[in-house]
């Protein structure tokens, strides 16, 4: 689980030039609550900061006020550092910036190395994290072999390989093509519903935001939404003004909507847009 | 171009040298080197590279490969034998002269010369089997390994070893990254190939630039990855491949010392 208590972080950023200190309040009093066992997007489009949001729930960043607990733990308390990062494990954006190992199975075994995990344990451990993401086939390829969703699979199970309870994801599919997306996707999904891992995805895709059970929107340092998808993404016109696009159907109902049609608003699937749109056109059946 | 870059030259293999433990095949390699410069015998040079071409048919490597890393150090060969063969102070074989200096070839600098020639290809010859053999990943795994006794007057053997890791882990990356900024380099109209080697390494500053800062972008991401995953140096780190040496170390050892014996007895022995 994860709580914050009116977090707030500020950047300090020093001017080359005239050597003038400039603060930046990146977070903004921020009070969430993250369940166990959930999934929960972080959307928001660059310098909402969400990014820094994460970087708070694995003791990268600490807070400049207020408080974080990661199960319990404050992740001020320098003792618990590693206990944190171990119970919360990231993900990063690039997939080529994060790999130690010039193997996929070293890679893997970084992690609970670190931890000083018996060598049979690791063994196991590996076995299991590379069948988890489905990459036990490529147990012995070098990374740059691999293609950029191998690639963050691979990242994925090696910081499964901690046995974390939490898995933080800082924009793991940012830097891939559609293929990739889709696979880190599902692999993320199947990893919260198979294996109960609560899962924080930070995102600017909306389609990958609307996949969690809980959407919460940033921007500017503050949540401005925070629900289900769609409840979030009912507010067509609020996300627009934050430069947020929506979902193409979503978009399409809304528009509908306007013009007088009477059809639901909190429509984020193909499937439910289909449905809804077959019963305005009074059902031709399917 | 940068595409099939070999790390290393290791050949995969699974010969009885492949199967070896990484730091016993070290140790013994720092060994035969070691034999190599002491051996002073015709009748033990000839033993020595029997041994040697007996472990090179042994390792299953193509002659082939051991001949390619000799080609790079022709100019070394030459330049040694040239300087051995002139300026060994001895018995005056052959005068050549140049103007108003003389070039004497001495029957000593013949046998000197050939003696490092001879040195310097086993030399090579030895050290290619060790790195066609091993990959590099073991390799550096070795060195840890070999470096920890160290450890206890502060030589970071560890971290060096990680650093050798990540340095293999980035040469495919920063190859590809190179090819990359070239060629966008070269989009805008950089010129890499014509001109002088000073206009040439002129144009290799726009390449290297890019690469750099980028570099150093990666190494900050990676640091900050590598903590995230609760990295914090070599202390209370255990492996998950543990170099053991089993039975095939054991013989491997067995014949190296056999082998040095009868070089020894070949040495005290044989009056030559």
């Amino acid at each position: 689980m994860i709580e914050t208590c009116n977090l707030s972080f500020i950047y300090r950023k020093e001017d080359i030039d005239t050597g003038k200190v400039t603060e930046e309040l990146a977070l903004k009093d921020l009070s969430i609550k993250i369940e166990k066992g959930s999934f929960t997007a972080v959307l928001g489009h660059n310098g909402s900061g969400k990014s820094t949001l994460a970087k708070h729930f694995n003791a990268i960043l600490l807070p400049s006020g207020g408080k974080v607990y990661i199960n319990g733990m404050d992740t001020l308390d320098e003792k618990k550092v590693f206990n944190i990062r171990q119970c919360a494990g990231m993900v990063f954006q690039n997939p080529d910036n994060q790999m130690v190992a010039a193997m996929v199975e070293d890679e893997v075994a970084f992690a609970p190395e670190n931890l000083g995990v018996s060598p049979k344990e690791i063994r196991r451990r590996v076995d299991e994290c590379l069948a988890a993401v489905n990459m036990t086939k490529y147990a012995f390829c070098s990374p740059s072999q691999l293609s950029g969703g191998q690639k963050q699979r691979v990242a994925i199970a090696a910081v499964l390989a901690m046995k974390p309870d939490i898995l933080v994801l800082d924009e793991p599919t940012a830097m891939l093509d559609p293929m990739g997306r889709r696979e880190v996707m599902e692999t993320i999904k199947r990893l919260n519903r198979e294996q109960g891992i609560t899962v924080v995805l930070i995102t600017h895709y909306m389609d990958e935001a609307s996949q969690a059970d809980r959407t919460i929107v940033m921007d500017d340092g503050e949540i401005v939404l925070d629900g289900t998808p769609k409840e979030v993404f009912k507010n067509v016109e609020k996300l627009k003004a934050l430069g947020l696009d929506v979902p193409q159907v979503t978009l399409l109902a809304y528009e509908l909507r306007k013009s007088g049609i009477n059809i639901p608003e909190d429509i984020l699937t193909e499937d439910e847009c289909f449905d809804a749109l077959n019963n305005v056109l009074g059902g031709a059946s399917r | 171009m940068f595409k099939d870059i070999i790390i290393g030259q290791y050949i995969p293999g699974n010969s009885p040298l492949h199967r070896m433990n990484a730091p016993i095949k070290i140790i013994l390699t720092i060994f035969y080197i070691i034999i190599l410069f002491f051996i002073n015998n015709p009748i033990s040079y000839l033993a020595f590279a029997l041994y040697t071409f007996i472990l090179v048919l042994v390792s299953k490597v193509p002659l082939k490969m051991i001949l390619k890393g000799i080609r790079p150090m022709l100019w070394i060969f030459i330049f040694t034998a040239v300087v051995n063969l002139f300026m060994t102070p001895g018995e005056t074989v052959w005068s050549i002269p140049i103007f108003k200096f003389t070039l004497n070839i001495t029957s000593e600098g013949i046998i000197q010369g050939a003696k490092m020639l001879y040195r310097l290809f086993f030399l090579i010859t030895g050290t290619s089997l060790l790195t066609l053999t091993t990959s590099p990943l073991q390799l550096t795994d070795g060195i840890e390994t070999l470096l920890r006794p160290l450890s206890k007057i502060k030589v970071p053997s560890h971290e060096i070893a990680m650093m050798m890791t990540i340095a293999i882990r980035f040469i495919p990356t920063l190859a590809e990254e190179t090819d990359k900024i070239m060629k966008a380099q070269t989009a805008r109209g950089a010129d890499f190939e014509s001109g002088n080697i000073i206009r040439r390494a002129k144009a290799m500053v726009p390449l290297l630039i890019p690469l750099f800062v980028s570099a150093f972008r990666r190494a900050d991401e990676l640091a900050t990855a590598m903590e995230a995953r609760c990295y914090r140096g070599g202390m209370g780190r255990t492996k998950m491949k543990e170099n053991k040496a089993g039975i095939i170390d054991l013989k491997g050892c067995t014949i190296f010392v056999i082998a040095l014996l009868v070089l020894i007895l070949l040495e005290i022995l044989v009056e030559f």
